[in-house]
């Protein structure tokens, strides 16, 4: 019975027998690795040079505060610090308490934090500007360290987080009448409202998606169909028909006093589109779950709502993880479309900056670093979504 | 377990009436007659073992008395509530039948203790404490207290198949149905199984139809046997008759198949 157990064989090539397994197998591929490396040298040496030595970043710092926050007030600017920093408690806490599946979200918030003030730091915002965002980015891992020790109890943390998001939103936004006083939200702009659309329409299109795929699937005909024409109806037309609709017709409908602004007809266009195809990607994951899966939960007595809330949507969200992910992803950079209604998010903001006369030729460093704004949500996106998955994965089948 | 120990003593007294109730049962797939008359009185605590040919509607026809098929003609009583379409009714009857089923079915983003204490929780609405201790005696009772906090996917079939009839004793049901428990497992974990379906017969006296090709099991246990064909019951009574004194040709045939 007890036989010795055999250590799988320790295989150790070292950095040269690596390259010679890797990079010059045969001639050919030799070949092949050395043209490749030259070029990628090439490239690197030119895109780098020009990045150090002749862009003129200069456009970008001195206007940084307009590509972060648009015409919002800069002494009004401490708001959206705040909002920033109870997010980053919240999800600090999180980590400590629930773990490896909130995990990643402190991470991202932090390091996409640390790096605002490193930005901050290069333009004439100020110290005030730096240190405020390292602070955040430190909070975030104190309140991890908090949540850790077991000192924040989970059913008011989950209450805190549902309440946290409209919080931040109405601080943001502030209230007529009130000490905090309102910001039209014609002034949001920059990384601010990209960021907002984008939150927005998550939050808001995943629930309604999710509702619409198990509408789609349902036993009761009117429910069905309205789903199904729904989905087929928003996903018949593009996002930049949505939004001019939403941004035109969508007041003819409605009572005059009632006004919706600019940035909330945005939100509600950007939702209702992606809620279409969350909901086909969840029926993806709902049409994967096995029937044995049901017939379980029923033959134990679960009523329907409780077999879709315990056993259907936990393996059929989980099983769309990646597709979702990649559908948000989209939904940030599709945000770049409301500059067509004439809201100027960060890419509309990069364009209002090159129209002004001191910053000509320039344009090359700022759709750079619009483009890098963009690659670091994404990918900060993106590598979340695999943690998730693996955080998630325990115990599948 | 209080409800197995009241019915124990309950048949004595009811034992004309059978607990399951099953009269001129007809069930069509499209245009394919599966179930074509099948009528069967099950006693409280009775164990009846049901075997056929596949496709001759013996899984069927246990999915019809718990609702997980739809029966078209006849009548289904159970407990002396009758199977209808109203919603109640299938509710009731569902939270006093387990289910046992081929390919186990169990719930794989939850742990073993957590597939157990899921339903008491939600639709008996017990606290988790003592869903949690209920679970952990059912565990001990398969014989797999240590892995309680492991997944479906991390178990052996043998184990899993445990844990999906300590799920379903969880509601402590009166009855329970056995869908070919044992088919999907691999030789040497048949066995495991088997004892933990033979200590629930013979120690609480559980109402059991099991649907097996198992004929050690139902020798031992079975207090009934009934041989499914083509949709109908062509043959039934006691192991000792069926096994030595077959009088249907189709019994004969088909013991003689799986028997050698």
């Amino acid at each position: 019975m007890t036989a010795e157990i055999a250590p799988p064989p320790r295989i150790a090539i070292g950095p040269l027998g690596w390259l010679r397994r890797n990079l010059f197998q045969s001639p050919l591929n030799g070949v092949i690795s050395v043209l490749l490396g030259a070029a990628l040298t090439w490239l690197v040496l030119q895109v780098g040079g020009w990045a150090i030595g002749e862009a003129r970043w200069s456009v970008v710092t001195e206007n940084l505060r307009i590509f972060l926050i648009g015409r919002y007030p800069g002494d009004l600017a401490w708001r959206i610090w705040l909002s920033l920093a109870i997010l980053s408690v919240l999800s600090g806490l999180s980590a400590g308490v629930f773990g490896r599946t909130t995990r990643m979200l402190a991470v991202t918030l932090s390091a996409i934090q640390a790096l605002l003030a490193v930005l901050i730091a290069t333009s004439p915002i100020g110290l005030v500007g730096v240190v405020a965002y390292a602070a955040n980015a430190a909070g975030v891992w104190i309140a991890f360290v908090v949540g850790l020790r077991g000192w924040m109890p989970r059913r008011p943390l989950t209450f805190a987080w549902l309440v946290s998001l409209p919080a931040a939103f109405l601080l943001i936004a502030g209230f007529a009448g009130t000490p905090l006083t309102s910001v039209a939200t014609n002034a949001w702009g920059g990384l601010l409202l990209t960021v907002v659309l984008a939150t927005v329409g998550i939050v808001l299109s995943f629930p309604l998606g999710v509702l619409l795929a198990l509408g789609r699937r349902s036993r009761l005909p009117v429910i069905r169909i309205l789903s199904t024409g729904y989905i087929e109806l928003i996903r018949g037309v593009p996002l930049v028909t949505i939004l001019f609709m939403a941004d035109l017709i969508l007041p003819l409908f409605l009572p005059g006093e009632w006004r919706l602004d600019r940035v909330a007809r945005a939100m509600g266009g950007i939702s209702l589109f992606s809620a279409a195809y969350v909901a086909e990607n969840v029926r993806g994951g709902l049409q994967a779950i096995p029937t044995g899966q049901v017939e379980a939960a029923q033959a134990l007595g679960l009523t329907s709502v409780q077999t879709n809330i315990s056993i259907v949507l936990p393996q059929a969200l989980r099983a769309v993880i990646p597709a979702n992910v990649g559908l948000f992803i989209s939904l940030l950079k599709d945000t770049t479309l409301v500059t067509i209604i004439g809201l100027l998010e960060l890419l509309g903001i990069g364009r209002a900056v090159l129209a002004q006369s001191d910053s000509l030729g320039a344009s090359l460093e700022v759709y750079a670093f619009v483009a890098g704004v963009f690659f670091v949500l994404c990918y900060a996106m993106s590598q979340a979504s695999y943690r998730l998955e693996r955080a998630l994965g325990v115990g599948t089948r | 377990m209080n409800a197995s120990q009241t019915d124990a003593a309950a048949p004595a007294a009811d034992a004309t009436d059978g607990i399951i109730i099953a009269r001129d049962v007809h069930k069509w797939f499209g245009q394919l007659h599966v179930l074509r008359g099948i009528d069967l009185t099950v006693k409280a605590g009775e164990v009846v073992v049901i075997f056929g040919a596949s496709g001759s509607g013996k899984s069927t026809f246990i999915r019809t008395i718990n609702r997980l098929e739809e029966h078209q003609r006849g009548e289904i009583i159970v407990d002396g509530i009758e199977l209808t379409n109203d919603i109640r009714n299938i509710a009731a009857i569902r939270s006093e039948i387990g289910m046992v089923f081929q390919s186990f079915n169990l719930f794989p983003h939850l742990t073993a203790l957590e597939n157990i204490t899921l339903a008491p929780r939600k639709v008996r609405k017990s606290a988790k404490a003592d869903a949690e201790a209920a679970g952990m005696k059912l565990l001990t009772r398969v014989g797999i207290p240590e892995q309680a906090h492991k997944f479906p996917a991390q178990l052996s079939g043998g184990q899993q198949q445990r844990v999906a009839i300590a799920r379903a004793l969880a509601m402590q049901p009166k009855i329970m149905l056995f869908d070919e428990p044992t088919s999907a497992l691999d030789p040497e974990m048949i066995s495991e199984v088997l004892d933990v379906m033979k200590g629930l017969a013979s120690e609480t006296g559980m109402t059991m139809i099991c649907v097996t090709h198992e004929m050690g099991f139902a020798r031992a246990v079975a207090n009934r046997m009934v041989f499914f064909d083509h949709g109908q019951i062509v043959e039934q009574g006691p192991p000792s008759q069926i096994f030595e004194a077959p009088t249907h040709e189709r019994t004969k045939q088909f013991l003689s198949q799986i028997l050698h």
